[in-house]
């Protein structure tokens, strides 16, 4: 209880910062939204009602005010208005959202899956004894560091030029929404599957290495028993902390590979609101994805005592090493 | 010449094949296992013992292989199998069926995710056990049998809440799961604490005995190796240096090296010529620990007691021993001696400084050079990308003593005093080999010319050999600058070869405490009885064995 | 030596431990790497050494396929995207080295400090790094372009920023491992100071970890750039940035697909190798 009460208190302080961090960036240091948007000369305000319009958005407030404001508004849900638009950023972003999850989960899921088919064959032990295969055991563990060597925008372009332009199979107009698809999931799924497949690889190695697999093995254990029973559990462990990570490149790569394909879509919103500076539009979506990230790695806190026991009795925690006394 | 043994070994040849160079780690070594006998394979680091049981067991690593010579294993029907060359798949059905083994190390050997209960079940699960209910009995059976109490319980138990002997209990049990005819045990013990390496080993002979097993026990320690085998098999440097019957080897040992294991071996011969100290009378001590009580906080609970009510003395020129198990708080004391950690209570007094009224800065540092601290592992206690010269010179640069050359000669003379090469100075830890290493941390610690010199275990990560040349350098070194020593050891027998005084203590309270040939010879306390009982070698006498040697105490 | 030590290539210990020492392995791939970034570093250098086009002005028809003219043909302009490629070397890893040294200064410091002092000092900085984790790379490093401006160093600096917290958790836990080591607790034994002692053990042994990683981020580097150059907040047109390169390439996918390929082709050949040597220097210190 204990445990669950501090990283729930730990995950607040961290969202609470990164709040604050992202309203002096985007909302505070800019300056100002209203100046931004209405101040230039072409529109033909005056001094006086821009003042109006100022007030109307509260911008000539004390700067604390107008933070707690921000702050009172996103709990609500309110997450400002589109410089650019004048449109809600929370109906903005919601439009977007769709197109953007199905990007999203589809490319984890074709990431994981090919992160786990390259570690589980750069590992597995009955390739060991096939003396051919070593040259494709060391290219399967080489092709995690080139996939993740990959610019991931070149990576949409090449494979548009490849598979459109050049063979034809999948259309560039008129695409199904299905086929419209395909590219971009496989675009976004190489750079996760990258970082995914290494520390899936070294996790499999160092428990491959630990005596308990060995003595697994002494005790009659088939590789695929090993690999299914003593390994994957042991060796999932490290890369749940990855969660978090792969979360921050899913949304990069979103931006990437929205641009890249043209694709309505949330990363598509945010590569648009940076040209045209349209920073409240910036900030909603950086404080989601704060918000999502945080959510994820404590998920991820909670359930490692349910997946490792060594960390379920915290009464019997190991003494520290002591400290150098000096 | 009427049954065949159960593993017989013929010219076995294993070499590895390392980037640089091929590796002869096996050359052509012969021995056999019988049935409900035991064979220990004993033998220093190196010396290949380890590659010869892993090519019995078909798990060579990768780099490894059999260039020749034949492993043959016979059923109790009389059939006999060649194990050299046999394909994986026939390896599998042999593993856990028919050759069982008992790892090392107890702590990294169990799933840590993974019940008891499950790791046991594992072997009849992989060989084809399906009913669960019978699997259940089965792991209940075999946990009682091992000496746990409440199977049920341990079975729903995680690794680390057992202690490590229950762990290497519960290894055995899933060893033992389907009969094997033999069991591979290596160095079964050596990770675990001396009483409970005692119980452990007599547990292996005791099941032995009722399966009728044969048992290849590898192991580093002689004197274990002379308990318990009946056939002793001596290897150094891939080569059998001996073999024979384990009473006619240690009685009558042929190979020089067995001469040099056994002289070694300190539960079993004074290796040291050591003078022992007595405190001339009316000397004020030089050391005096009174009521000492070191706490460390825990987060939610009570702070733990490591170690409380520790009181001795030790006079100067002399050495004390600080023995126990692990938990016993030898270690806390030393470290609390040396300045290290300032205890929650009680005095420590060195050379008439009150340590625990140091208030660090320049006092502490003054302290330092009248107390040194030699840590156990000589492979962490070098900074690695010193050179032996840096290591010596630092102590002499942070108290601002001598000049360059000064330090540099100071350096070399004491390379000198621990008998190393002046060549050593130029080189980095890890071009030099353990034992070598100790004897720069132990200079390290003399360059300041210390009073008193805390030994933490300074010779329990050493081969035996080494071992005993360490103490001999350290008695030498005691005879030759009037140092004293407080030797923090879990090792009685090395005590009773270098320390006059003795504390003996337990879970962090003294429990007897006393000149050594008293505690040693007639012990108080059932706790030293006990210690001094599960000593390998305790019931052979160096002088039973070799009348000739006179014991130096 | 156990029977079961490391079944995946366990060395025989000989007892001669002398035989172990290794210099970092100098295998065939280290060694094309470095050649690799050394040409790149060249190209950075003395574009001049390596064509003799110019990477802005147009120097002959547009849209060529590459030939021995034109190793990587040219572009819509007819620019011969070779030399842009060259002369584009000096932004993009001029840029990847401001990055990483803005991660490395201000990120081993935090850390560096954090593993030193400890206590509360340890516990605000470290939520600072979490809080930079917190918010996805691009995203931050967007944000930070956004208020100092597009541009090439703009654009570094905000890559380097979202590097900090990299180099902060592995430098602070670098110095913590070494601070409990035993050689560090034996010169305080010795008389040691806190100053002389981090002089001596703690950084020179923290190092070599957060080297290699400085390596690694190189790269990283460099396709982050890249990537803020595609998006167009990097160099402004005609810069040879090599992102904004591609960018411009993309409008002729269909026709022209050397513009993309091969500047592409070069990034990732840049990348790969620091990876590769920032693998062989971890190795090679470990050893």
């Amino acid at each position: 209880m204990h445990y669950l009460l501090r990283r729930i208190g730990g995950a607040a302080l961290v969202l609470s910062l990164a709040f604050i961090v992202a309203y002096v960036m985007l909302t505070a240091l800019p300056g100002d939204a209203v100046m931004a948007r209405y101040g230039n000369p072409d529109l033909g305000l005056s001094a006086a009602e821009l003042a109006q319009i100022r007030t109307a958005y509260g911008a000539d407030r004390p700067a604390l005010l107008q933070f707690l404001d921000t702050v009172a508004s996103f709990l609500r849900g309110d997450l400002g208005y589109s410089v650019q638009t004048g449109a809600a950023v929370s109906t903005l972003l919601a439009a977007a959202l769709p197109s953007t999850l199905a990007l999203a989960l589809l490319g984890l899921l074709v990431a994981v899956t090919v992160a786990v088919v390259i570690a589980v064959a750069a590992t597995h032990g009955g390739l060991r004894h096939l003396g051919a295969t070593r040259a494709l055991r060391s290219t399967l563990r080489g092709l995690p560091s080139l996939m993740v060597s990959l610019p991931v925008f070149w990576i949409g372009i090449v494979l548009l030029q490849v598979f459109s332009f050049r063979l034809g199979l999948v259309p560039v107009l008129n695409a199904s929404p299905l086929q419209s698809l395909i590219l971009p999931v496989l675009t976004l799924a190489i750079p996760i599957a990258a970082p995914l497949a290494q520390v899936l690889i070294r996790s499999i190695d160092e428990v491959s290495a630990e005596p308990f697999v060995a003595v697994t093995r002494a005790r009659g254990a088939s590789t695929r028993w090993l690999l299914t029973r003593s390994v994957a559990r042991n060796a999932t462990l490290p890369a749940l902390t990855m969660a978090g990570l792969l979360f921050g490149e899913l949304v990069g790569g979103a931006v990437v590979t929205e641009t890249v394909f043209g694709r309505m879509g949330v990363g598509l919103v945010t590569a648009q609101a940076v040209a045209a500076r349209d920073t409240p539009v910036l900030m909603a979506v950086v404080v989601l994805s704060a918000v999502v990230f945080v959510v994820i790695n404590l998920v991820v806190d909670l359930l490692y005592p349910v997946l490792d026991p060594r960390l379920r009795s915290t009464t019997a925690a190991p003494a520290r090493r002591e400290a150098v006394a000096a | 010449m009427s049954v065949p043994p159960l593993l017989q070994i013929t010219d076995l040849s294993i070499t590895y094949r390392t980037r640089r160079a091929t590796v002869e780690a096996v050359r052509g070594i012969d021995l056999s296992v019988a049935r409900g006998q035991v064979t220990a394979l004993v033998g220093e680091s190196g010396s290949g013992k380890s590659s010869a049981a892993q090519a019995a067991i078909g798990l060579l690593p990768e780099n490894g292989r059999i260039t020749g010579g034949s492993i043959a294993l016979t059923g109790q029907d009389g059939s006999r199998e060649e194990l050299v060359s046999l394909p994986e798949h026939a390896w599998r059905g042999l593993r856990g069926t028919r050759i069982g083994l008992i790892p090392q190390d107890p702590t990294s050997s169990l799933d840590p995710v993974r019940t008891i209960g499950a790791s046991v079940a594992e072997p009849l699960r992989i060989h084809g056990w399906h009913d669960r209910e019978r699997i259940t009995a089965r792991v209940h059976e075999l946990l009682d049998r091992v000496g746990l109490d409440d199977p049920a319980l341990r079975a729903r138990q995680y690794p680390h809440e057992l202690s490590g002997g229950m762990r290497q209990r519960v290894l055995i049990a899933a060893a033992l799961a389907l009969d094997p005819d033999l069991l591979i045990a290596d160095e079964p013990t050596s990770a675990l604490d001396v009483t409970v390496q005692a119980t452990v080993l007599d547990l292996i002979d005791e099941l032995r005995d009722s399966t009728g097993a044969g048992v290849l026990l590898i192991t580093h320690d002689l004197a274990v190796a002379a308990d318990r085998a009946d056939q002793l098999v001596v290897m150094r440097g891939g080569r059998i240096e001996e073999s024979g019957p384990g009473a006619a080897v240690l009685a009558a040992p042929t190979a020089e090296y067995t001469r040099t294991l056994l002289d070694d071996a300190p539960s079993l011969r004074q290796g040291v010529d050591r003078r022992p100290r007595r405190p001339e009378p009316g000397q004020a001590p030089l050391v005096r620990v009174r009521e000492l009580r070191q706490e460390f906080p825990r987060p939610g609970s009570a702070p733990f007691v490591a170690v409380d009510g520790i009181c001795f003395d030790i006079a100067p020129g002399t050495t004390h021993a600080l023995v126990g198990e692990s938990g016993s708080g030898k270690t806390t004391t030393g470290r609390a001696i040396a300045g290290f950690r300032r205890p929650t209570a009680g005095s420590i007094e060195v050379d008439r400084t009150e340590v625990t009224a140091l208030g660090g800065g320049r006092a502490l540092r003054d302290f330092r050079s009248t107390v040194q601290l030699v840590h156990q592992n000589p492979f962490g206690s070098l900074d690695p990308r010193q050179s032996i010269a840096a290591i010596l010179e630092e102590p002499l640069r942070n108290t601002r003593r001598g000049s360059r050359s000064q330090r540099r000669s100071a350096a070399l003379h004491h390379l000198e005093l621990v008998s190393l090469p002046p060549e050593v100075a130029s080189r980095r830890p890890r071009e030099l080999s353990g034992g070598q290493r100790q004897r720069v941390a132990i200079a390290r610690a003399l360059i300041l010319q210390p009073e008193l010199v805390v030994l933490d275990e300074a010779v329990s990560a050493l081969d035996v050999t080494v071992q005993a040349q360490i103490l001999r350098l350290l008695a030498r070194l005691q005879d030759e600058l009037g140092l004293t020593y407080l030797l923090i050891s879990h090792d009685l027998a090395v005590v009773r070869q270098v320390a006059d005084t003795v504390s003996v203590l337990r879970r962090g309270r003294p429990v007897e405490a006393g000149p050594v040939e008293r505690v040693l010879e007639g012990p108080h306390h059932e706790y030293t009885q006990a210690l001094l009982a599960a000593i390998p070698g305790a019931g052979r006498q160096a002088d039973q064995l070799h009348p000739e040697a006179v014991p130096a105490s | 030596m156990s029977i079961l030590s490391h079944t995946a290539g366990a060395r025989p210990s000989t007892g001669q431990r002398a035989e172990r020492v290794r210099r970092p392995a100098l295998r065939p791939t280290v060694a094309l790497s470095a050649l690799v970034l050394l040409l790149a570093l060249a190209w950075a250098l003395a574009p001049g050494l390596f064509t003799g086009y110019s990477p802005t002005a147009s120097s002959t028809e547009a849209l060529q396929s590459p030939s021995a003219a034109h190793w990587f043909g040219t572009d819509a302009t007819g620019r011969d995207v070779f030399a842009r490629v060259v002369h584009g070397a000096s932004h993009s890893i001029t840029a990847a080295l401001i990055a990483v040294a803005v991660g490395l200064v201000v990120g081993t410091t935090i850390g560096a400090i954090a593993g030193t002092v400890g206590g509360a000092v340890e516990e605000t900085l470290m939520r600072g790094v979490d809080v930079l984790l917190a918010i996805p790379g691009l995203l931050l490093s967007l944000s930070v372009v956004i208020l100092l401006g597009f541009g090439t160093t703009n654009a570094a600096i905000a890559v380097g920023i979202t590097s900090i917290a990299t180099f902060a958790r592995l430098s602070r836990s670098r110095v913590i491992a070494v601070r409990q080591s035993e050689y560090v607790e034996a010169a305080f034994g010795s008389g040691g100071t806190l100053p002389s002692i981090l002089w001596r053990h703690i950084l020179p042994n923290s190092a070599a970890p957060v080297t290699a990683l400085a390596a690694l981020q190189l790269g990283s580097a460099i396709l982050q750039i890249s990537t803020l150059g595609f998006l167009g907040y990097g160099a402004p047109p005609p810069t040879p940035e090599w992102g904004l390169l591609i960018a411009e390439g993309r409008d002729y996918v269909a026709t022209a697909w050397w513009l993309t390929l091969l500047p592409g082709l070069v990034v990732a050949a840049v990348v790969l190798s620091t990876n590769r040597l920032s693998t062989a220097l971890g190795k090679g210190e470990q050893a």
